[in-house]
């Protein structure tokens, strides 16, 4: 069962991230459940992965392992070269569900991450007015969260995120909550973001148009042991745009990705790389 | 299918939150011509009452009574006697109870230690441990203070400990990734997230409080509302048991609307379900 990874490989070397071997079992009556077995899976610098498989097969406590809010049963996650213990100020983290602070106004939360970092107030207030207007919250600016509607909400967690500036974005169904609109273009402000700023994206949604539409690879799980499933190149160039939703490419890697999450076929991609090893 | 598309959405448009000011303006004064009318009705009863022969004053005969203890400065006097016993006890008995309660939250160690002792305690009504103090420390004022303090204190630790201990998981992680230690994530987080909880706390320590001070009163005392209506009850002066019980109803009403407004003025970002 378990798979000892010598400590450094080349592939691990040239990764940004690595997880290695990672299982993750929970005591469920008395039964070890296995929310996440042995997955491994290196994702290179500035590159998009999205993350997408049935509900409850460990993509959330895949991304808490990332994080470092939550230590694998064995097994490591690698960020930098470093094993990853404990959260990271290049680590910013989208949650499931928006965790914005209900006590303080958008602003508040926005700063929140900058204050922690020690920026002095008036560039603090310049730093946040920027990301709120960059998700279009400007006019909500000074309200509580229990004003927000759930995408509004959604919204100012991303901005909260990005306003630390991280180089790798963690990112757990972000654009799950918002309607048509306001999700395509988060995904374009996403997308340019990421390639103007470089940075590595583990992106997990249920959203099978969304995973192809953003990654370089899309990361198909399956549950019942929390396992990856498939890896699938998607060799579209970037800039990404609307058109391209249409083309035939998009809609044959959509059916493959579509496939391999509801079916757990993986129909002509029979030959691709297997990604779980198996001692 | 479309039928209930459309019930669903007439459901949704006449929620509360959608009502006209106008509505709920309207509303608002038949509430308080309601209570009004309710309160006068009440002392009609009374009046009825009294008149049929039952053994209880007549409003008027505690109105005027009123007006006398009003008047000579002894109602004052009790008052204050009472309101600064409980103010005192209330004070020292939160102020002790905040930290122990976040303390038992926070380091498992410190509840194992402490909770066994909250919860014995606890369930020892305050008043009865009066005789104890009292021969511990005689009678003066530090015995009720401190019966108060106990009070005030078991109402009030419990409910921060409670606070503490149900911070939502997701906040303390948020905080976390955003660079929070430790000491930060309690200031930051855990405070203002127990900070409904602890003002529970306090209200329902204020009302113990104030029970707490009348009956210490009655036992042992030489001033204060619950010592007068003693003595009141030695001469059957039933005038005087009357206005100092509605000062009591009236003093406790008002200090819990100022905890109250407190309360929606600190938690108002709470999220009503
Ligand atoms: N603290 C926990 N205790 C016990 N089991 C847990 C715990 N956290 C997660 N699990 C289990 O681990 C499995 C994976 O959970 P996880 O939240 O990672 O799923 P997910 O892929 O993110 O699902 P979804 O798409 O619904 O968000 C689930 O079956 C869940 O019941
Ligand atoms: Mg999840």
């Amino acid at each position: 069962m378990i798979t000892t990874y010598p400590a450094s490989t080349e592939a691990a070397d040239a990764a940004r991230i690595s997880v290695q071997g990672v299982t993750k079992t929970y005591n469920l009556a008395g039964k070890e459940f296995f929310a996440l077995d042995n997955v491994s899976l290196d994702v290179a610098d500035n590159e998009f992965i999205t993350v997408v498989g049935p509900s409850g097969c460990g993509k959330s406590t895949l991304m808490n392992v990332l994080a470092g809010l939550d230590k694998p049963t064995s097994g490591q996650a690698v960020v930098d070269g470093k094993v990853v213990s404990g959260p990271g100020p290049e680590r910013g983290v989208i949650f499931q569900q928006y965790a914005l602070f209900p006590w303080l106004t958008v602003r508040k939360n926005v700063e929140f991450g900058l204050k922690t970092a020690g920026l002095g107030a008036k560039e603090r207030r310049e730093k946040a007015e920027h990301f709120i207007e960059m998700v279009g919250l400007s006019q909500f600016a000074d309200a509580l969260p229990k004003m927000l509607s759930g995408g509004m909400k959604q919204r100012c967690a991303i901005a909260r995120a990005y306003a630390v500036d991280p180089t790798i974005l963690l990112m757990d169904e972000p654009f799950g909550a918002l309607d048509a609109l306001t999700r395509v273009k988060l995904q374009e402000q996403l997308l340019d973001t990421w390639s103007q700023e470089k940075r590595t994206v583990v992106f997990i949604t249920h959203d099978v148009d969304e995973a192809v539409y953003l990654a370089n690879r899309v990361v198909v799980m399956a549950a019942r042991p929390g396992r990856i499933f498939d890896i699938i190149d998607v060799d579209l160039p970037y800039p990404r745009t609307e058109e391209m939703r249409l083309s035939p490419e998009f809609t044959a890697l959509r059916n493959r990705v579509w496939h391999a999450v509801y079916h757990q076929t993986t129909g002509a991609a029979a030959g691709s790389m297997p990604s779980t090893l198996t001692a | 299918m479309t039928d209930t598309a459309t019930r669903a959405m007439a459901a949704q448009s006449t929620t509360p939150a959608r009502k006209a000011p106008k509505v709920r303006a309207k509303n608002h004064t038949l509430m308080l011509v309601l209570n009004v009318a309710s309160v006068i009705a009440g002392i009609l009863i009374w009046w009825g009452f009294s008149l049929a022969g039952f053994r209880i004053p007549a409003p008027v005969e505690v109105a005027e009574r009123a007006v006398t203890v009003i008047g000579d400065g002894t109602l004052a006097t009790d008052l204050a006697a009472s309101l600064t016993r409980v103010l005192i006890g209330f004070a020292l008995g939160t102020l002790v109870a905040i930290p122990v309660g976040f303390l038992m939250g926070w380091y498992p160690v410190a509840r194992a230690l402490i909770e066994p002792w909250v919860q014995f305690f606890r369930t020892i009504p305050p008043l009865a441990i009066i005789p104890l103090v009292i021969v511990l420390l005689g009678i003066g004022e530090e015995p009720k203070i401190f019966v108060i303090f106990l009070a005030a204190f078991f109402a009030c630790v419990i409910s921060t400990f409670q606070g503490v201990i149900s911070v939502d998981r997701t906040l303390i992680n948020a905080a976390r990734v955003l660079g929070s230690k430790d000491g930060g994530i309690f200031i930051r987080v855990v405070v203002p997230a127990s900070t409904p909880f602890i003002l529970v706390g306090m209200r329902v320590g204020l009302g113990a409080s104030w029970a707490t001070v009348v009956a210490a009163e009655l036992i042992a005392a030489q001033n204060g509302l619950g010592a007068r209506m003693q003595q009141a009850q030695i001469f059957y002066d039933l005038p005087t048991i009357f206005v100092n019980l509605i000062a009591i109803g009236i003093l406790g009403l008002l200090m819990d609307r100022i905890l109250l407004f407190t309360e929606n003025k600190l938690t108002g970002w709470q999220e009503r379900r």
